[in-house]
């Protein structure tokens, strides 16, 4: 466990001392803040109109018309930005020879790899904290549900450790952190965008293909229903990354 | 201490190392003498635990560094070709993390950082950057992390690769100093620093164990196959007059001085073809000015094992005149290499 947290404290250590994480937090906080504010400005018109024409609900719901779009939005940005966060991990040790160092050492591999999820999972996480302040703001001039924001933050973070698992499998199948970023953002813009196939095949493939397509799962935390399914999809699919990287590490030992 | 049996390791079809087996006893300096890409890394390698053998066994203190992985690399430093330090850390910061990963309680960390520091000399820059520090110093830091823990087995690839005179000479110092309370394995291909640091030395090339003994017996038994001086006052070219001397390899003018001539012979290993010299040169009529052996340095002797393998087919060579040697019993011992 101690180890787990050495490695995890050296990564996020390493994100701080360049200017990758302050680049990444604050371009995603921005990205962040642009979305919030388009979306807030369409929000505001479209509950005056609807005074205005006393249709429908005299007020409208921020979590479903606001929060909603602005966390899918979040969630899109952190597809961009996870890549860079995570192509460095095994890539860089490798070209430096400082993998070398991490498997002369008494632990395991799972170690050195938990730690490096965590640590790339703490610095998304501090991202995720760095969006509060807007959440907060419409705390004090409205009156949204809590735990549906809760529920979406989750998903963000549930989400993004699937993005993280993707990104050390790839970093570990190269030297070059340009490579391991591209082919990372290219993986996850396809688990993207792969429910658009599912109007190509029948109703068995239509279901495989949703149900595999990443931000599919996220719709549901984004309107703040926390459903075990999405869950468990998520975490066993982050189970089932990091059990390919520690493959992808061994098997690199035994070639050599 | 340690030892190495048949270790074997394939990269796809490549062969690095073929059946290796040797052992390293408490306390001693073991030198791991190879040309480059004879598979010194990658036995070093195996013996860390970096890498799997595709045959064969290793075991440092008494575990096997494939059965017992976490139990061998507790009681193993290493230190590889490019000492694995993170630029973006200070060197403090890096031996604190390095200090954690190899589990030492959190209550003896600062002594054992600043006591490896201490051992380095690395103490006024403790706060620099990893990244920013010159190559010997890196090399330091790369040695103090393989310090810290105090392990009972030290396995340094070229731990003197890239330093000044200065610092090698240091760097030698602390190695021997280490030795004793630490077991050494060390490579290199920078054969003076085998002779004066190192108890025992193995050479490998291409892959398989050429030869194991003491630097000493080395040069020693290497004598076999000598180089004889001679200087002749002649006009005439002596090469094929000397050639045909029984028992010569190979004759060759070094020097050519108005009427004098300075030339080497190379023996068949195991002659003394000093009488046959000296009577060849005396009934060309020449005049035979000096005659006198060449002993070999361990440089040769390394060049002779790593270099000449097609001389080595050469049969039916007489027993070498120095059989007051035993010839080691276990391993392939030299004369048998240069027999071969």
């Amino acid at each position: 466990m101690s180890n787990i947290f050495a490695i995890a404290g050296k990564e996020l250590r390493s994100y701080f001392s360049s200017p990758t994480a302050y680049v990444i937090i604050g371009l995603f906080a921005a990205l962040f803040g642009f979305f919030y504010t388009a979306i807030l400005d369409f929000f505001v018109k479209q509950s005056m109109q609807l005074q205005q024409f006393q249709m429908g609900p005299s007020s409208v719901n921020i979590n479903l018309q606001l929060i909603r779009p602005v966390l899918s939005n979040a969630s899109v940005v952190a597809l961009f930005v996870l890549p860079m966060i995570t192509m460095r991990t095994y890539a860089e040790e490798k070209r430096s020879g400082t993998i070398e160092l991490l498997l002369t050492s008494p632990i395991t591999n799972l170690e050195i790899i938990l730690g490096k999820f965590f640590g790339a999972l703490g610095l998304y996480s501090l991202m995720l904290l760095v969006t509060t302040p807007y959440i907060i703001i419409l705390f004090i001039y409205g009156e949204p549900e809590f735990s549906p924001i809760l529920v979406g933050y989750l998903g963000l973070l549930l989400m993004g450790g699937s993005f993280i698992s993707i990104g050390l499998l790839i970093s570990s199948f190269t030297k070059n952190q340009i490579v391991a970023g591209m082919i990372t953002f290219a993986t996850l813009l396809l688990l993207w965008v792969l429910n658009w196939l599912s109007s190509l095949g029948g109703p068995t493939t239509q279901a495989v293909v949703s149900y595999l397509s990443i931000t599919q799962h996220f719709d549901d935390f984004a309107i703040g229903v926390l459903d075990t399914k999405h869950v468990i999809y998520y975490l066993s699919f982050i189970t089932f990354g990091l059990f390919l990287t520690a493959k992808s590490v061994d098997s690199e030992r035994w070639r050599g | 201490m340690i030892e190495v049996k048949n270790v074997t390791k394939r990269y796809g079809r490549v062969t690095a190392v073929q059946d290796i087996s040797f052992k390293v006893k408490r306390g001693e300096i073991l030198g791991f003498l190879g040309p480059n890409g004879a598979g010194k890394t990658t036995t070093m390698r195996i013996l860390t635990g970096y890498m799997p053998a595709t045959k064969g066994r290793a075991m440092v203190a008494g575990f096997d560094v494939f059965e017992q992985p976490i139990e061998a690399k507790r009681r193993t430093g290493y230190l590889p070709e490019t000492p694995p330090l993170y630029p973006e850390m200070t060197v403090r910061e890096y031996l604190q993390f390095v200090a954690r990963i190899k589990g030492i309680p959190r209550s003896e960390r600062t002594g054992r950082i600043s006591g490896a520091m201490e051992q380095v000399s690395l103490n006024e820059m403790a706060d620099r950057h990893c990244g920013k520090l010159s190559k010997g110093y890196r090399q330091r830091v790369g040695l103090a992390q393989t310090l810290l823990h105090d392990p009972e087995v030290l396995i340094l690839d070229e731990p003197t690769a890239g330093l000044d005179p200065n610092q090698i000479m240091q760097t030698r110092e602390l190695i021997t100093n280490l030795a004793g309370d630490h077991t050494i394995i060390l490579s290199t291909h920078i054969l003076p620093e085998v002779s004066q640091t190192c108890q025992r030395v193995v050479i490998i090339n291409n892959g398989r164990l050429v030869a194991e003994d003491t630097p000493e017996n080395l040069t020693h038994r290497l004598r076999g196959a000598e180089i004889i001086y001679l200087q002749i006052a002649t006009h005439d070219d002596p090469v094929p007059a000397l050639s045909r001397v029984p028992g010569v390899q190979r004759a060759s003018v070094s020097k050519r001085n108005e009427g004098i001539i300075e030339c080497e012979v190379e023996s068949m290993t195991g002659e003394d073809i000093r009488r046959n010299l000296a009577q060849a040169v005396i009934a060309a009529g020449w005049g035979l000015l000096e005659l006198r052996q060449l002993r070999m340095s361990l440089e040769e002797v390394f060049l002779h094992l790593t270099t000449n393998e097609s001389n080595a087919e050469t049969p039916d060579i007489p027993e070498d005149e120095e059989q007051e040697i035993p010839a080691s019993n276990t391993k392939k011992s030299l004369d048998e290499v240069v027999h071969e």
